[in-house]
């Protein structure tokens, strides 16, 4: 298991998961605001609708469903 | 900038089988993808075919622009040159709007299971399955495998239209009922599609409604052709035109599984392999093929009904990058003219989603695909050099045709 961080509190995530599978996990629905404000979680989960945007320590607009989660790894969703 | 004797574009089971292929030569062989791991969806971070080891491995590996020579320009890797390619890039869901479709928790059914491959527990999970296709029943197997529990699975195409696929392909016969049977007790229901969804409630075409934690929804496969076309390649009927060699029209340029027409995992790995040959001057061994009779038959057992395309209201986001409705987008006369007036497709999908939507919704033509393929940052075009002189035009001439 790996610890992350998820909007500053801890989550705990199977190795190898991506931080698509380990934020959805967690129970955060909403990814991103789409630019109306509506929430958006991932739809391909394959790199493609660009649905996943979440800030990956300190990096804006990652891929969720295209990035591992490491050890540590801070993430920002709305 | 690196060279090598062929690049391989895409990591799932066509590219790996073709990278093994292409190993055997002893020539110099580059893969790339943009997953962080090889394996494609289907082999999802389980790849059965393992990456050689003569064979340069580049994950999470961004190629946004092709250009004839060939020069690969890739994040984050730069400029990359092979002289042959081999475009094994595979196919994702096509999905079509209804209320509610933008709502999380409504995500693409091979998402799903995209997602439970890579870590996302579905133990208890309450599932709907919706769309069209053999995949929804896969999908389901697999889900119920890891403990979802399944709560239905809407196939849109009538049982009238399956049949016959049946019946004329018997050898498929055993495999679609070892799939129901890992499916007993749960309900599939044939010539239902959802017609709305709102917090975890979906309303199907005949009436029910069903709740569940995710709806998990995919109305078929579409290839990914962007990388072909933007080379100039042949298309025929939406798919890549290839030879018995996997050769595309244009000159070294290869292409294997789904972009040359949806078949699935063996007909991904046969052509993956006669592409690897072919590309690295082996001797190809030509099968008279057979899957091209069923991959006719199966698109017309799941051809979507028109009513799917009726579903959206005025309000129902169309384009989910920029939010544009259907309101804005139908009164439109053709893709261009909605990009220009509404923005649909401008954003950082590029169209991939809401492209094949105006399609389906409105008979629009999708425009010729353009460099970046992807949205990248400005200095990473900035370091991609830039042929002059009349080279450039290649991108204004000659896609006018596809599609």
């Amino acid at each position: 298991m790996l610890k992350i961080l998820v909007n500053n509190a801890v989550v705990h995530v199977p190795a190898n998961a991506t931080v698509a599978a380990a934020l959805l996990h967690a129970g955060t629905a909403g990814f991103r605001r789409s630019v109306t404000g509506a929430p958006r979680g991932p739809l391909c989960a394959m790199g493609v609708c660009m649905e996943c945007r979440v800030t990956i320590d300190g990096q804006p607009h990652q891929l969720a469903c295209q990035t591992f989660c490491r050890e540590g790894m801070e993430i920002t969703a709305p | 900038m690196t060279a090598f004797d062929v690049a391989i574009l895409g990591a799932g089971p066509a590219g790996l089988s073709a990278a093994r292929a292409a190993a055997r030569s002893g020539k110099s062989v580059v893969l790339l993808d943009d997953n962080p791991a090889a394996g494609g969806q289907i082999w999802r971070g389980n790849a059965r075919i393992a990456v050689p080891s003569e064979v340069r491995f580049l994950s999470a590996t961004r190629v946004f622009d092709l250009r004839p020579g060939f020069e690969i320009a890739c994040l984050p890797h730069g400029t990359i040159r092979a002289h042959k390619l081999i475009l094994a890039t595979g196919a994702r869901e096509l999905f079509l709007p209804f209320p509610g479709w933008t709502q999380p928790g409504v995500l693409g059914a091979g998402a799903l299971q995209a997602l439970a491959k890579s870590g996302l527990p579905v133990k208890g999970a309450r599932v709907l399955v919706a769309g069209s296709g053999p995949l929804l029943l896969a999908v389901a197997a697999a889900l119920r495998a890891r403990g979802a529990r399944i709560v239905g699975i809407a196939e849109q195409s009538p049982f009238s239209r399956i049949l016959p696929l049946f019946q004329r392909h018997p050898s498929k016969l055993p495999e679609a009922l070892a799939l129901r049977a890992r499916l007993l007790g749960v309900r599939y229901w044939t010539g239902v599609w959802p017609v709305r969804h709102e917090d975890g409630q979906t309303q199907l075409s005949n009436g029910k409604r069903i709740s569940s934690d995710y709806l998990a929804c995919g109305f078929g496969l579409l290839p990914n052709t962007e990388a072909a076309q933007l080379l100039g390649c042949r298309m025929d009927d939406g798919f890549v035109a290839v030879d018995s060699r996997q050769q595309t029209s244009v000159e070294g340029v290869y292409c294997a599984g789904e972009p040359t027409g949806i078949g699935g995992l063996k007909k991904a790995l046969e052509e993956g392999e006669r592409a690897g040959a072919a590309a690295t001057g082996q001797p190809v061994a030509i099968r008279r093929s057979h899957t091209g009779g069923f991959v006719r038959d199966l698109a017309a057992a799941f051809a979507i009904r028109p009513q799917l395309y009726d579903l959206a209201g005025p309000d129902t986001i169309l384009c989910r990058c920029e939010d544009v409705p259907y309101s804005a987008m139908a009164p439109m006369r053709e893709w261009r003219n909605a990009k220009l007036q509404t923005r649909c497709g401008m954003g950082p999908c590029q169209g991939r989603i809401c492209g094949p939507i105006g399609a389906h919704l409105f008979g629009w033509k999708p425009d010729g695909v353009r460099p970046p393929l992807f949205p990248v940052p400005a200095e990473a075009l900035a370091r991609v050099e830039t042929p002059p002189g009349p080279e450039n035009d290649r991108l204004d001439t000659g896609h006018s045709s596809n599609r």
